[in-house]
């Protein structure tokens, strides 16, 4: 293979959708800073403080994990621990069967997609209603979510409206209130039927137990008020110490999101309703998936699991702009999929994501507007050294061999040399190589002039100011 | 299930087992997120946040009775509770219905409950199941009112965080429903309410600070 993966993804994808993509994570990216630069002095701060309450819990996690447990029983939910993405689905699909409910309605959850939920309860019989419009969206047409905080950032009103037609929901008409208001009408009689409602979680509290969940549109809210059995499906790596961090965690989550200070509606479920209650969920069932967590836990890897799933790293990054989500092959896409879509692949499945490593310029945004500071560029290059140590071919494919520059870089003398006669590169029809990396390589870059050994010229004439004094 | 338990638990203290060092937990203060532009509290500050953030802000029923004529209702679920109060002062031009039928959602216009208590930092209601006569009647009907008795305010989104008790659910309110999932367009009333309007009763006199 001539090429990355996902460099072959992107070379296909239409202008239309490109600029799509561009325009939501501009607008993502422009909405974030303002509100944080008119909030805060000093939000590097509040990133880093954040980093490390998130990075004690991971680094504690077998402790609140216990504690959230414990909490969440004692308050009468139901509290179950998945290995994998299968035994998850084995456990909602009890849960569903023993409800007697054919409808379930789903709110956004990334670990839901883990497991390929509605896929798989399609298959099974049921009837599951993904209800936020976006994900609706990405239902009817059997695609998948592109982004994690916006699913259908790659669709315009037109595809929208065609999706709705297409499947019975109404003429032609792509104006977005008239979209939004026929989602409404479907989707009210979706939730009074389900017995079952599915969320994830943004953070559970080990101190409380609690479970916070937010959204905009109030589809969580409304499946809460109207089912029987509430099903929660999150990672392990959503607990958080206390309840006093969700201030600091759903402000930063928020802001880096959507460039709110607050959602709409913030659900806070710490149990099934009070018994006297004509409405809300009588069962209440929290599922903590693993899925290779467990493993990154400890290692130099862990950062990765801070992640609060905001988002904000792929508005930011160029190469998820010029490629999409789509092109991430995976669950997660963005600099944070980059690292968590092979870290959750685990020793078995690593091989066929590592190239997602080089999914990156380096520039460093992705660490820059992380809320949760984690420094997703080393967590990339040490995903490159692996796979390089792993001999992963395809994490190789359309990367041009460094063999010239390891015997440069040990050779002393040879180095000097090289440096002395490159510019002749300024004159060699390099693009003409018939090296199909080297011809990929330049396909989307443009090399410099040469001013090699410049650097080692200026240190040279500083020593030599400074013993002349 | 209980194999999957101990597993999970035997990977995560083997992977805990090789760190030489755990991250301790740092020592901040709880409304360390709040920014200083959004301090201070008061009714009349947090009547601004609500009315930013996209709240309607009535005071007594005669306020909500002239809402409610001038969006051409009539029919609506009332808190049991409330009922004796608002159909007296709002009179027989309005229906208050002090049970939600799911089966015949749509016959609600609006749905009147009763609010726990106010966050001024982010201009956002509470809503605990404690005082939630039906989560239904709550969030289907398109206008929803929420009742806030005057002085149960919260000044900061940590103080809330640090007054959720035992309930087991507790909504933080912050505005009508919206998406902005096509095309980044805002429109309102997707799944929950469409309105949201906040019914001040009984307005306590409160020193106004601000930020």
């Amino acid at each position: 293979m001539s090429r990355q993966a996902l460099d072959a993804f992107a070379a296909g994808i239409e202008s239309e959708v490109l600029e799509a993509i561009e325009i939501g994570a501009r607008s993502g990216v422009d909405k974030r800073l303002a509100t944080l630069t008119e909030d805060y002095a000093d939000a590097d701060a509040l990133r880093r403080l954040a980093g490390q309450v998130r990075q004690h819990t991971l680094d504690h996690l077998d402790e609140y994990l216990a504690s959230a447990e414990e909490r969440l029983t004692s308050h009468g939910a139901q509290v179950h621990f998945a290995a994998s993405p299968d035994r998850a689905l084995e456990m909602i699909l009890d849960i569903v069967r023993a409800s007697g409910t054919r409808v379930i309605t789903k709110s956004k959850s990334m670990a839901s997609e883990e497991l390929d939920l509605t896929r798989r309860l399609t298959e099974e019989g049921f009837e599951p209603v993904e209800t936020d419009l976006g994900e609706f969206v990405v239902q009817l047409d059997g695609d998948r979510p592109s982004h994690i905080v916006k699913p259908i950032i790659h669709k315009n009103r037109r595809d929208v409206a065609r999706s709705f037609e297409r499947c019975g929901l109404g003429d032609y008409d792509d104006d977005p209130e008239t979209i939004t208001r026929r989602a409404r009408a479907y989707m009210r009689d979706k939730f009074l039927d389900a017995r079952v409602t599915m969320t994830g979680a943004n953070f559970i509290s080990a101190e409380s137990g609690r479970v916070a969940v937010v959204t905009n549109e109030g589809n969580a809210r409304f499946g809460l008020a109207a089912a029987d059995v509430h099903i929660v499906l999150a990672g392990i790596d959503k607990v958080i110490p206390r309840d006093r961090d969700l201030a600091l965690l759903l402000s930063l989550l928020i802001r880096s999101a959507t460039g709110q200070r607050i959602t709409s509606y913030v659900e806070l479920v710490a149990g099934p309703r009070l018994a006297d209650r004509p409405s809300g969920p009588r069962e209440m069932h929290v599922i903590f998936l693993d899925a290779n967590r467990s493993s990154v836990v400890g290692s130099d890897m862990a950062p990765i699991l801070r992640c609060i799933r905001c988002g904000a790293c792929m508005n930011a990054c160029p190469v998820y702009r010029l490629s999409s989500g789509h092109a991430y092959r995976g669950v997660y896409p963005g600099p944070m999929g980059a690292v968590l879509g092979p870290l959750l692949a685990g020793n078995e499945g690593f091989a066929a994501v590592a190239d997602l490593a080089r999914a990156s310029t380096f520039c460093g945004a992705c660490r820059d507007v992380c809320p949760v500071d984690i420094p997703i560029p080393d967590l990339l290059a040490r995903l490159r050294a692996r796979s390089v140590r792993e001999g992963v071919i395809l994490a190789r494919a359309g990367v041009p061999s460094m063999a010239g520059y390891l015997l440069l870089a040990r050779h002393p003398r040879l180095w000097r040399l090289a440096m002395g006669l490159g510019r002749v590169l300024d004159w060699l029809p390099l693009r003409r190589l018939p090296l199909a990396s080297i011809r990929a390589w330049f396909d989307s870059r443009t090399l410099p002039r040469w001013r090699g050994a410049q650097f080692r010229k200026d240190v040279k004439r500083g020593r030599r100011e400074q013993e002349d004094g | 299930m209980a194999d999957d338990r101990e597993s999970v638990f035997a990977s995560l203290r083997a992977s805990l087992g090789r760190l030489e060092r755990r991250t301790p937990y740092p020592d901040y203060p709880a409304d360390a997120a709040t920014p200083p532009a959004r301090r201070g509290t008061g009714p009349g500050l947090f009547r601004q946040r609500l009315e930013a953030g996209n709240t309607i802000v009535i005071e007594g029923a005669d306020a909500l009775a002239g809402l409610l004529r001038d969006r051409g209702v009539r029919t609506g679920y009332c808190d049991p509770d409330l009922v004796p109060l608002l159909a007296t002062a709002l009179g027989p031009e309005f229906e208050l219905r002090a049970g939600f039928d799911r089966n015949r959602a749509d016959d609600y216009e609006f749905g009147i409950t009763r609010a726990s208590a106010g966050i001024v930092e982010t201009g956002t209601l509470v809503l605990k199941d404690q005082h939630t006569s039906d989560r239904l009647g709550a969030v289907a009907p398109w206008i929803h009112v929420a009742c806030l008795e005057g002085g149960r305010l919260h000044e900061t989104l940590a103080q809330a965080f640090d007054d959720l008790g035992d309930d087991p659910n507790v909504v933080l309110v912050s505005g009508h429903s919206q998406t902005a999932d096509v095309e980044g367009i805002m429109i309102h009333g997707v799944h929950g309410p469409g309105e949201q309007v906040c019914l001040l009763l009984e307005s306590e006199k409160e020193t106004e600070t601000g930020p």
